[in-house]
């Protein structure tokens, strides 16, 4: 693990309105200031919630700007099959992108993609709405067996996050650990 | 901590005792936010949602010339609204601290105009803070207030949606009590001033707006420390934070001074005369309008939005600065490849009653005109059912105006017109009154879901509940449509869907004959987590049959993100996981193909 004061990582989430992109973000964020790191992030509100094409911006470093330059992301989480397509310009050549597809998916860009069918392991855990947590578990994954995709933050920094933030709700808590954990295991 | 709760947070931390707002993207969850505090804290403020912005800023106005410090919030638009107490405000100046937030949305993400109120502080002539990040705008708070009652003068803060919705890590600062020592000083030369007096008012405003351009703790501030060139930088609002990471990462951090200006208005005079006397190139990068650039008055030297340098349309992304910045330093750059993103366009939740109630509308009133309004009901665009969206209550003016643009036509369409419970009471009101009175021929369908629910399920008047959850008197609305003078009002339920239909019928013929005819369309939102009971309907099971031959009329004039079209199958399929069970969908189908699934115990 690097000191903290060398990383600056730049995350880019995308989706559509309803599926949590908002929910991940912040746990990434609260991941971040867990581990002492600045973090600056930026949502989508209003009437792109609606259903309509979602986009976060996480930093973890010393930034100054809310925003990620086009060319500049580290890695992506793609909680639609298209969101590789419609944002992978935001990174940079040689980073990653966790994608959820039941397909495979193809990109001409210098990226490892890796797929995840979040939808069916959803549907398989009985708990349809937690494609969100599944994706970032399978990232954590990713993240943790490639070295060169590194990710500022571990499994067990977020499932920090999940029972300091859900400390008063065991079964919701349960249940995002079980979608985040079947996210990590389908990791091969 | 979100930039709407770090301006939260600010308020908190600098006793501010009086807080309105009317909800409205990108400034919605600043009141929501101190309310939350509020309830954490010691619970001693007055925090309200008003009917609407106008309202809003002339209570935490009144209680600022009571002496308390106040604030208000609101989006730009909503400063439009607030406009006419701004202006008279500025001439009588305030005695507790009163600072006026009210955040842009260049883009526009979520607005109908990219206007930039830091130019109706420049109308008004009162100051105005621009912030950089959630954590400068926390800090502008105290800046504002102390500002405001240095100089008896109303203080703007003017966020962007790039600072109310990025999230920084801020640590909370204590929370100061409310200070609850109203003590108005009556003075009706001054709070009444007539027009003679408003003469020397606005003399004194002058004399005010002179000494805060002098102000020392509010003038802009040098960045970096680079080589003495013919060139610099100005940058304001969240444009400066992108300007400071591209310039670093250009490797031009050393060589172009930059300086950021954090009271746009009015421009310090010292930082004028050293601006033009030090360089005889100057870029300014600031969103929306280029306000500093104005004042920075030399058309040879200082380039920005006015000269073209700057794009004037559309947010400043990091990309184009970046661009900009590179031009100006004369250096070569990658240039940034940013395709268009075509995105998923929004819709109505899968089981929002307007859905049903647009779907009705356009059976009942084939061939109408569709004004409509503000809310997550402009989305009935999707369903052809908005014809004209134009500003937060004009669904009713914009009626009445179609329906005098026609009345000497033989054949007259019919008008069918849509706004939001919340919407309604912000300035439907006014506009129904006047269409009695003016006896208006169309139906005027209040689509009252029990919340304010585009901007995140604000209480509406009707509600009876306060910001902080507090009991308060409820307004009904079907009294109120009555008290306007509407005699044909009659409440339906959307979800039965065929009722409803002709529900409209008769209101539509009610209002070819008579005038004026209201449609309450009462059906509580789906994602209002406030309530949890949904009374008179149960969640049913659906499932499309055999007979479902393809056709799409469901999809096309439904349009639910539940409902797809299997191209193999040629059939249509049901998203269970999206699906709310409403039901509406099986009065859709014209062939009666989608049934309800009655459990066999």
């Amino acid at each position: 693990m690097p000191d903290k004061s060398s990383i600056s990582q730049q995350i880019v989430i995308s989706g559509v309105g309803g599926q949590g992109v908002l929910f991940v973000t912040r746990l990434l964020a609260e991941a971040a200031i867990l581990k002492g790191l600045r973090v600056f992030t930026s949502e989508t509100h209003g009437m792109a919630q609606r259903g309509g094409t979602v986009l976060s911006h996480l930093k973890a470093g010393a930034f100054s700007s809310p925003l990620i330059r086009a060319g500049n992301a580290d890695g992506l989480l793609a909680l639609k099959a298209n969101s590789m397509a419609q944002h992978g310009y935001y990174l940079k050549p040689g980073t990653w992108a966790v994608v959820n597809s039941s397909q495979g998916v193809t990109t001409d860009a210098d990226v490892s993609a890796y797929i995840v069918d979040a939808e069916r392991l959803a549907k398989q855990i009985q708990n349809p709405k937690s494609v969100n947590l599944i994706l970032l578990g399978f990232a954590l994954a990713a993240a943790s067996a490639k070295t060169e995709n590194n990710l500022f933050c571990q499994m067990e920094d977020v499932e920090t996050v999940l029972e300091l933030r859900m400390a008063k709700n065991k079964t919701m808590l349960d249940d995002a650990a079980k979608a985040l954990e079947a996210g990590f295991k389908s990791f091969k | 901590m979100l930039g709407n709760e770090a301006i939260a947070n600010g308020l908190m931390e600098n006793g501010c005792t009086v807080a309105t707002s009317y909800p409205g993207t990108p400034a919605s969850e600043i009141l929501g936010a101190f309310a939350a505090l509020d309830k954490k804290g010691p619970g001693q403020r007055h925090i309200q949602w008003a009917v609407n912005e106008k309202i809003a800023f002339e209570i935490a106005y009144t209680a600022s010339i009571a002496g308390l410090r106040a604030a208000v919030s609101m989006k730009q638009v909503g400063l439009n609204v607030a406009s006419d107490p701004l202006m008279s405000a500025a001439y009588l100046g305030v005695k507790g601290g009163f600072v006026v937030i009210s955040a842009d949305d260049p883009g526009p993400h979520s607005s109908q105009t990219e206007q930039d109120s830091r130019l109706m502080a420049m109308m008004a002539k009162v100051p105005v803070l621009d912030p950089d990040s959630p954590r400068q705008a926390k800090d502008m708070v105290k800046t504002a207030f102390e500002l405001s009652e240095a100089f008896e003068i109303p203080v703007m803060l003017r966020p962007t949606t790039r600072v109310c919705h990025a999230r920084q890590d801020i640590e909370p600062g204590d929370v100061l009590p409310g200070k609850w020592d109203a003590g108005f000083q009556k003075d009706p030369e001054r709070w009444a001033a007539t027009p003679k007096f408003r003469f020397q008012l606005h003399r004194a405003l002058e004399k005010k707006l002179d000494a805060v351009s002098r102000h020392q703790k509010t003038a802009p501030v040098r960045l970096n420390d680079a080589a003495k060139t013919s060139k610099a930088l100005v940058v304001s609002g969240v444009a400066a934070s992108h300007a400071k990471e591209i310039l670093k990462d250009l490797n031009l951090w050393d060589i172009l001074p930059m300086y950021q200006v954090l009271q746009p208005f009015p421009l310090h005079q010292d930082f004028i005369v050293h601006m033009i006397d030090t360089y005889s190139d100057i870029l300014v990068i600031e969103e929306t309008t280029g306000i500093i650039e104005m004042q920075l008055a030399d058309r040879h030297r200082v380039k920005g939005k006015l000269t073209g340098s700057v794009p004037g349309v559309g947010e400043l992304l990091p990309e184009s600065i970046q661009k900009i910045i590179s031009e100006f330093a004369g250096i070569d750059t990658q240039p940034i490849d940013v395709p268009a993103e075509p995105g998923v366009r929004p819709t109505l939740c899968a089981g929002c009653p307007h859905r049903a109630a647009f779907f009705a509308i356009k059976k009942a009133a084939p061939k109408g005109i569709y004004p409509s309004d503000i809310g997550c009901y402009t989305l009935g665009l999707n369903l052809g059912a908005v014809d004209t969206v134009l500003c937060m209550g004009a669904a009713v003016s914009q009626a009445a105006g179609f329906y005098h643009a026609y009345k000497h036509e033989t054949k007259r369409p019919d008008i069918v017109a849509t706004i939001g419970d919340s919407t309604f009471f912000h300035a439907g009101v006014p506009a129904l009154i006047d269409a009695v009175v003016q006896n208006v021929g169309f139906v005027l369908v209040i689509l009252d879901n029990h919340t304010t629910a585009m901007t995140g399920n604000q209480p509406t008047p009707a509600m009876g509940m306060g910001a902080c959850g507090e009991i308060l008197n409820p307004v009904d609305i079907e009294g109120l449509v009555k008290g306007c003078g509407v005699r044909f009002c009659r409440v339906g339920d959307p979800y039965y869907l065929n009722e409803f239909i002709a529900l409209l019928k008769d209101a539509i013929q009610y209002s070819r004959e008579n005038g004026p005819a209201v449609v309450i369309s009462r059906r509580p939102c789906l994602i209002d987590r406030l309530k949890e009971v949904k009374p008179g309907w149960e969640p049913m099971k659906v499932e499309v049959a055999d007979t479902c031959d393809g056709c799409g009329y469901c999809i096309d004039h439904f349009e639910c993100p539940a409902l797809s079209l299997n191209q193999n199958e040629k059939q249509v399929g049901i998203d269970s996981v999206l699906c709310s069970g409403c039901g509406v969908c099986i009065s859709v189908c014209p062939k009666k193909s989608i049934k309800e699934v009655k459990d066999a115990g």
